[in-house]
């Protein structure tokens, strides 16, 4: 029987720095892996953080991480030219055949980016499969963008709003919260259109709410859920939802689902 | 048809003697002073070799459940790039215990078996366990069984029942029987003892909803709540816990990850990195407890998970009743 607390050792192949407090870890991993799935990354000593997939490559799988907590701060200090424990993938993750043929809307904040970027890296490669695709991305501040050399290529192919909340004066680019830019959004049929909504629980609660504005049923939104996971094996009970268990049944939801969810 | 056998305490206690090599005979124990108050005692799990260590006389403070699940497990060891998983128990285990709890073991078992992955410790201390059922002849103070449906247990290896003078058993286990029969035991038909009526009796509420989530009573039992987690931890059905790892201080580069009972009542449960956390109000927190007791373990699984053993609210250092509760939530349904 297989014991799937066991890490594996993964070793580091790139490490791509954003901003100060955020890296992006390219892994070597073959196997089965979607976006919007996670694994849980680990070093003995200071343990276990769930981290989602924020890029899939031939033989590679990609983690941005943020500096924010006890095991996020030591793997900022202790990467180089090393490996780190991972166990995965864990959860549901998206389902690309939800969003095919579809006009598709991304609306995302911070490092909400993560779980989301397969998604839009896969039909920015293969803008035939949907109708389109639109990605409202906003950060904080101009410093702490994510993605940057993503963003140019996606801005060929699909539309792109990069906001930042708070800007200097001189700054050339979209300023204001995404909430403000999804009413500006021209749905030709917003019918065929599916959202997915990902950031920190209040600009996801806002966001939504602006995007039910727009006409768009709570089917055609889909949300991905962060929450405390020790084990992500349904067992540990941390991220645990009323009769869900984000681990498991998520932490991807279809708001119809997710809507109903309490903490 | 039921058979058993009737043995003389001296029987009995050499197949325990006898047992004793291939199992470990874990059972209620009174510890003495261990108790929430001076001078009190507690009733909890421990080894024994002898009937006569048992507390047959009322129910364990604590549940069975760290024969399961310990209350801290190491899952490996680890060094800088290697890690070792602890070998498995050496002998096999007897757990004593009473009908609710019985009843508890499906919970466990629903999380740490089927829910998701197969947990490969609990599957691997769950393999060599065998239960013993201790019957109840009346009620305890505070269990409400009968409401629960978790008065009468059929699934034990071993039930067991002592009086001044003899100990009747009933051996479904074959393996165990065998002991029964070597040690010369008399046959004779031995049926468990359950009890039909308790002092306390539960309704549980029948139109629960996420409306019920957002209700003024959370926020009574929240101004009393101190958070502690005790509730939790007598609880035989609650099976949450953290992670954590350790370094040896004299080798920093060596340690172990464990897994430790976590409190969805203590602070720090849902906290993530970057500061964001869930049920900030101590209010929320019960209700996260109560509706997963009563509602939301129901709506996944198709059982109420409480088993309505009564620990929580004997425990309790505010006096809340978790019974009371429920029964206040059914009352306030029918207005």
């Amino acid at each position: 029987m297989k014991n799937e607390y066991i890490p594996q050792l993964s070793p580091i192949r790139e490490v791509i720095k954003h901003t100060e407090l955020e890296y992006t870890f390219r892994m070597g991993y073959t196997g089965e892996v979607k976006p919007g799935q996670f694994f849980e990354i680990s070093l003995p000593k200071y343990g276990e953080a769930p981290i989602s997939v924020s890029g899939i490559g031939k033989d590679t799988i990609d983690f941005t991480i943020r500096r924010v907590g006890r095991v996020t701060n030591e793997i900022f200090e202790n990467y180089v030219g090393d490996s780190l424990f991972i166990r995965g993938p864990y959860g549901n993750g998206f389902e690309l055949d939800a969003f095919r043929g579809k006009a598709i809307v991304v609306v995302a904040g911070g490092t909400g980016l993560s779980p989301v970027k397969g998604v839009v890296d896969h039909f920015a490669r293969h803008m035939e499969e949907c109708r389109s695709c639109t990605l409202i991305a906003g950060f904080k501040s101009p410093d702490d963008v994510l993605f940057k050399d993503d963003f140019a290529f996606w801005k060929e192919k699909m539309q792109v709003i990069l906001t930042v909340d708070r800007a200097p004066e001189n700054y050339e680019g979209a300023v204001g919260m995404v909430t403000k830019y999804i009413p500006e959004l021209c749905l030709k049929d917003p019918e065929t259109a599916v959202f997915i909504c990902v950031g920190p629980p209040a600009m996801m609660k806002f966001s939504v709410m602006e995007i039910q504005k727009l006409g768009i049923k709570d089917r055609q939104i889909w949300i991905s859920n962060e929450r405390k996971m020790c084990c992500g094996l349904g067992k540990c009970g941390h991220c645990r939802m009323g009769s869900t268990y984000v681990c498991l049944d998520g932490p991807v939801f279809n708001y119809e689902e997710g809507k109903n969810l309490i903490d | 048809m039921l058979m058993g056998y009737r043995l003389s305490k001296a029987q009995a206690e050499k197949v325990f003697q006898i047992l004793s090599g291939k199992y470990d005979i874990l059972a209620p124990v009174r510890m003495k002073g261990d108790g929430c108050f001076a001078d009190t005692d507690v009733i909890r799990y421990g080894k024994v070799t002898s009937p006569d260590e048992i507390v047959w006389d009322r129910r364990s403070d604590y549940s069975y459940k760290e024969a399961l699940l310990p209350v801290n497990e190491t899952l490996f060891y680890f060094t800088e790039n290697n890690t070792a998983v602890p070998e498995e128990m050496k002998k096999e285990q007897l757990v004593f215990l009473r009908s609710c709890d019985l009843h508890g073991v499906r919970r466990m078992d629903e999380i740490y078996l089927r829910n998701g992955y197969e947990d490969f410790y609990y599957r691997r201390r769950r393999e060599r366990t065998k239960f013993v059922l201790m019957g109840c002849e009346t009620t305890c103070g505070s269990g409400f069984c009968v409401s629960m449906g978790t008065n009468k247990a059929e699934e034990y290896d071993v039930y067991i029942k002592v009086d001044k003078e003899y100990v009747y058993v009933d051996c479904p286990c074959q393996e165990l029987e065998a002991y029964v029969e070597k040690a010369g035991g008399t046959p004779q038909r031995v049926v468990p003892d359950h009890v039909t009526e308790n002092k306390e009796k539960v309704t549980l509420p029948k139109n629960l909803s996420n409306e019920s989530f957002t209700r003024e009573i959370w926020k009574e039992y929240g101004a009393r709540c101190i958070g502690c987690g005790r509730c939790n931890f007598v609880c035989p059905t609650c099976t949450c816990f953290t992670m954590q790892d350790i370094i040896y201080k004299d080798n920093g580069k060596a340690g172990e990850r464990r897994r430790v009972w976590a409190s969805c009542q203590v602070d720090g449960y849902t906290d993530m990195a970057g500061g964001i956390s869930f049920r900030k109000e101590q209010g929320d927190r019960f209700r996260f407890k109560v509706m997963h007791k009563i509602y939301d373990h129901e709506k996944r699984f198709g059982y109420p998970m409480c088993v309505g053993c009564g620990r929580c609210d004997d425990i309790c250092p505010e006096y809340i009743s978790y019974s009371n509760c429920v029964n206040r939530l059914a009352k306030e349904e029918e207005q």
